[in-house]
């Protein structure tokens, strides 16, 4: 079948697509967005967290045909090398980043809770991220990379913030 | 003691006198790891992204049964169907049907019989996953089923059915010590069991084959030790090192489940047969059988005391169940049998610990190896006798704990710093968490399913420390190779540094750079990719890789620094003992620049490629165990504090406190790191981490059914990170990554045994062992 998704602002088609196949696959191997990570496809671990219309969600639950004429968003759209987004440049700063598997997903994950809770406490952002298993890092500067990224978008220095 | 605080709430202790490195970006800071920007905008390719336009995709069948063996494989139905480009069996290997670690033991593919649920039996490659995923259900194995052989002491008794015609016993290590007629006053003893763990790394097996045309191979993979894994692939292809090439794919974390094969010959021996690239992935399932898993073990634990609580004597028996093929059993069951005592001087003592063949899913390496199995019973077997002598937990560790100079059971002196106590006294002294005034059901056991609102929660502190061998043991050659250039483009002096040692996610790719820009004086490093086309470098395993490659790395620059002062010296007629590299230049004893870099070199580059050695370890005596056979050992000690709902058998970490002694702390962020990442694997062990294995099958190889910690079940960790320079090793480091994953563990027993007063003795907890319900 032929699959239509707007992913990161632009429209983009995938043919010949088997109908067992996840948003996921269909991002990895058709689309060549392989920012979002295949760790459990079973909705279990968060790694492969986008927007889909606004909304979070595993796209490894997604059917690829349940994202036809929808929009998805990706890690890939939060920024890049040259303007990285708070949240990318906290996660780096703070060493939240080891293997960095989970990390496109916290990323996500993390940016929607800041668009709903610009400060928010250590109790929340454990209640925001408890979908996304991270195996490296114990979790502890995941949280202060979330903090980071909150301090700084409150009070830009360079006008880098979105 | 000088104190070089971190950015990020963490004390450094220095000993007086150390000298740290000024150097921006070099040893003792923590720079921003070179791949970190990749990973955050998702540009980073794991093992799992890579693709090629004409790729196919490689699928494992796996036997569903435990033990059985193969009466015929029919693939005439996978054959057909369209969308398949290659099916293959065992008939297919060209070269040495088995591979393994320490014993080539284990088939490529399944030749005649099937040892472990979950072994591969035959491989597809086809067009898209799906396509081969069905062509592998249409492949018929006619099964006779076995018997398994499921219980690990049983399996060491002569009546036992044999998993393997040699029998069932890997390997005995027996450590005797002082006279074993001698017992203490006040004797405590007990049987302890801990439960399979998993490494649970996220990002899974997985790699793409690229043949050459030639009839060689390139392999793109995630691994831990490329060249231990090239040595096996050729083997069993049949081919020479040259024509089978490796390079390190981008790796989701590994914990030890990378150490040995996975996708590896299964993806070449396709891409050879149908002249595609092919590329594995395993999904999550897959996972679970696709990689080794830590041994389960059942020990039984006698310490004896004098009235004052001095260790006396300890006899100690542990079976570690291997599973149905070596893998790294022997060096496991080497760590277990002479760490198996935990760090405490006892005069006498006597150890026997085996390893055993079985039909359960193989074991191997994962962080701690060996450790953290026993450090579960000499915790619990310590805090019993602290009770008995009426010794406080930390007075008990205080008073027997490993100090420089202490004599291990083997023999060996411990001939660098051993800070038990220290670690024990800080830890005590490090302000509690508050209790419970606050409520919010995010911090009680139950989290917000709502079960209780303080009702039935009571606290409990525990205590624990750990000692790891750091590096590999027992007289192996462990060594690691790094390739050093420096150079200038651009009148920009740099340095490429090129080592085969696996980057992992612990941030050893920042090392390599801190150490060159330490070395060099020069802030551009650049990383060659990690490949065969440098010697080896060793697993990135046994806490490893920053003194060794680490060593490597700085032996290089060493050299190469030699040889540019030298030419400086030769060229402008200088001493080159007055002469050193600073911030790009050749500057002399007053720091005045004689030379830019970048002038002298020219078009000209300085490289030398180091083989570097740690001091040699020694076997240990097949009888007594007595021997040097450990390179270096790490400590680390934990304070955990739980919240229990006895009610319902619910455990809460509130927190879990750490000190450990790093030697140096190269990168101090990343020291952190370890020590919470590593924390939290102990704690999932405690808690919630197990591998159910019920006649040979695993019932939940999936993340629904097999838990690692979310960021919930992890409590806040704080952490005092001392440096005790050993003298033998680069910089004085000690190995960090496992230590703190033996000792959280125990110390939340610990503490989960004080809140109940259930002397629990079995890792997981379940709830019902809490309740008295099972």
């Amino acid at each position: 079948m032929r699959v239509t998704v707007t992913v990161n602002g632009e429209r983009r088609t995938a043919d010949d697509v088997w109908e067992g196949e996840s948003l996921l696959h269909v991002l990895r191997e058709r689309l060549g967005l392989p920012g979002s990570k295949n760790a459990c496809e079973q909705g279990e671990c968060g790694s492969c967290t986008v927007y889909l219309d606004g909304v979070t969600c595993c796209a490894c639950l997604v059917a690829a045909g349940q994202a036809d004429g929808r929009e998805v968003t990706t890690v890939e759209s939060l920024g890049d090398a040259e303007a990285l987004h708070p949240l990318q440049r906290a996660f780096v700063d703070a060493g939240a980043v080891q293997c960095g598997f989970c990390t496109p997903g916290l990323l996500v994950a993390a940016h929607d809770l800041l668009a709903r809770d610009p400060d928010p406490e250590d109790s929340d952002i454990r209640e925001a991220l408890a979908g996304n298993l991270c195996r490296c890092t114990g979790y502890e500067k995941i949280i202060d990379a979330v903090h980071l990224a909150a301090e700084r978008m409150a009070a830009p220095a360079d006008g880098g913030a979105r | 003691m000088t104190d070089t605080t971190s950015g990020f709430g963490t004390g450094f202790e220095t000993l007086a006198g150390a000298r740290s490195s000024t150097t921006e970006g070099g040893v003792g800071t923590s720079p921003e790891r070179p791949d970190g920007v990749l990973k955050v905008t998702g540009d980073f390719a794991y093992a799992s992204d890579l693709w090629r336009d004409d790729m196919l995709w490689g699928v494992t069948l796996r036997s569903p049964h435990p033990h059985a063996r193969i009466r015929g494989i029919d693939l005439t139905e996978a054959l057909t169907l369209p969308g398949v480009f290659a099916v293959l069996t065992h008939e297919d290997v060209p070269g040495r049907k088995t591979y393994g670690l320490e014993h080539q033991d284990q088939p490529v593919l399944a030749i005649d019989t099937v040892r472990y649920q979950g072994e591969p039996v035959a491989l597809v490659a086809a067009d898209h996953p799906e396509v081969a995923r069905r062509a592998a259900a249409r492949i018929a194995v006619d099964y006779e089923l076995l018997e398994p052989v499921t219980d690990a002491v049983a399996a060491l008794a002569p009546e036992s059915p044999q998993v393997h015609a040699a029998g069932n016993l890997v390997r005995h290590v027996k450590v005797r010590r002082g006279d074993r007629t001698v017992r203490g006053e006040v004797v405590v003893s007990g049987d302890y069991e801990v439960g399979m763990q998993d490494q649970a790394f996220l990002g899974p097996e997985s790699g793409l084959a690229v043949p050459d045309g030639l009839g060689g191979v390139d392999l793109l993979v995630a691994t831990q030790w490329l060249h231990v894994d090239q040595r096996q692939v050729c083997s069993a292809l049949g081919l020479r090192p040259d024509q089978v090439r490796l390079q390190l794919a981008g790796v989701g974390g590994a914990f030890g489940g990378r150490e040995d094969l996975s996708m590896h010959v299964h993806g070449c021996l396709l891409a050879l047969h149908t002249g595609k690239p092919v590329k594995m992935v395993y999904n999550r399932e897959e996972s679970f059988f696709g990689h080794v898993h830590r041994h389960p073990a059942r020990m039984h634990y006698e310490y004896g005391a004098d009235r004052d609580g001095r260790l006396v004597h300890a006899t100690v028996t542990i079976h570690l169940d291997g599973g149905a093929y070596a893998s790294s059993t022997p060096a496991v069951v080497g760590n277990a049998g002479t760490m198996g005592l935990g760090p405490y001087e006892i005069p006498n003592v006597e150890v026997d610990c085996f390893g055993a063949y079985t039909n359960n899913p193989p074991c191997g390496a994962m962080r701690g190896f060996g450790s953290v199995q026993a450090a579960f019973a000499i915790e619990a077997v310590m805090d019993r006798l602290a009770d008995a002598v009426g010794l406080d937990p930390v007075e008990i560790r205080v008073r027997n704990g490993f100090h420089e100079g202490s004599v291990a059971p083997t023999g060996q002196v411990v001939d660098s710093a051993a800070p038990v106590a220290e670690l024990m006294q800080r830890l005590q002294a490090m302000p509690l968490p508050p209790g419970g005034a606050e409520l919010d059901l995010r911090r009680l056991p139950g989290g917000v399913s709502n079960t209780t609102h303080g009702e039935g929660v009571r606290r409990g502190v525990g205590y624990a420390v750990a000692y790891k061998n750091v590096g590999f043991s027992e007289g192996f050659d462990d060594y690691s190779t790094a390739r050093v250039r420096l150079f200038a483009a651009g009148g920009v002096p740099m340095v490429t540094v090129h080592t085969a040692a696996a980057e992992v996610g612990q941030g050893l790719v920042t090392v390599e750079q801190q150490i060159a820009r330490t070395e060099l004086g020069v802030d551009v490093v650049v990383l060659a990719a990690k490949d065969t086309q440098v010697g080896s470098a060793g697993s990135s395993s046994a806490s490893r890789q920053t003194y060794v490659t680490g060593g490597a790395v700085k032996a290089a620059c060493e050299s190469v620094r030699r040889l540019t002062l030298t030419m400086a010296a030769t060229r402008l007629g200088r001493d080159v003992d007055d002469l050193r590299l600073e911030h790009g230049d050749v500057v002399d004893r007053t720091g005045g620049t004689v030379v830019a870099l970048a002038d002298l070199l020219g078009d000209a580059a300085v490289e030398d490629t180091v083989e570097w050695r740690h001091r040699t370890t020694y076997p240990i005596d097949p009888e007594t165990g007595q021997g040097d056979a450990h390179v270096q050992y790490a400590f680390a000690a934990h304070r955990a504090v739980v919240d229990v709902d006895v009610e319902l058998g619910l455990v809460k970490v509130v927190e879990l406190a750490c000190t450990q002694d790093v030697g140096k702390a190269v990168n101090p962020q990343a020291v952190v790191g370890q020590i919470q990442g590593g924390s939290t694997q102990g704690l999932g062990l405690a808690l919630m981490e197990e591998i159910q294995v019920v006649d040979g099958k695993v019932t939940n190889p999936s993340f629904t059914d097999y838990l690692i910690p979310t960021i919930l079940d992890v409590p806040p960790m704080p952490i005092e990170v001392l440096e005790y320079a050993d003298p033998h090793a680069p910089y004085g480091v000690r190995g960090v990554g496992e230590a703190p994953t033996i000792s959280s563990g125990p110390a939340v027993l610990a503490a989960v045994r004080a809140a109940t007063g259930i002397d629990v003795r079995r890792v997981p907890v379940r709830p019902e062992d809490l309740t008295g319900t099972r």
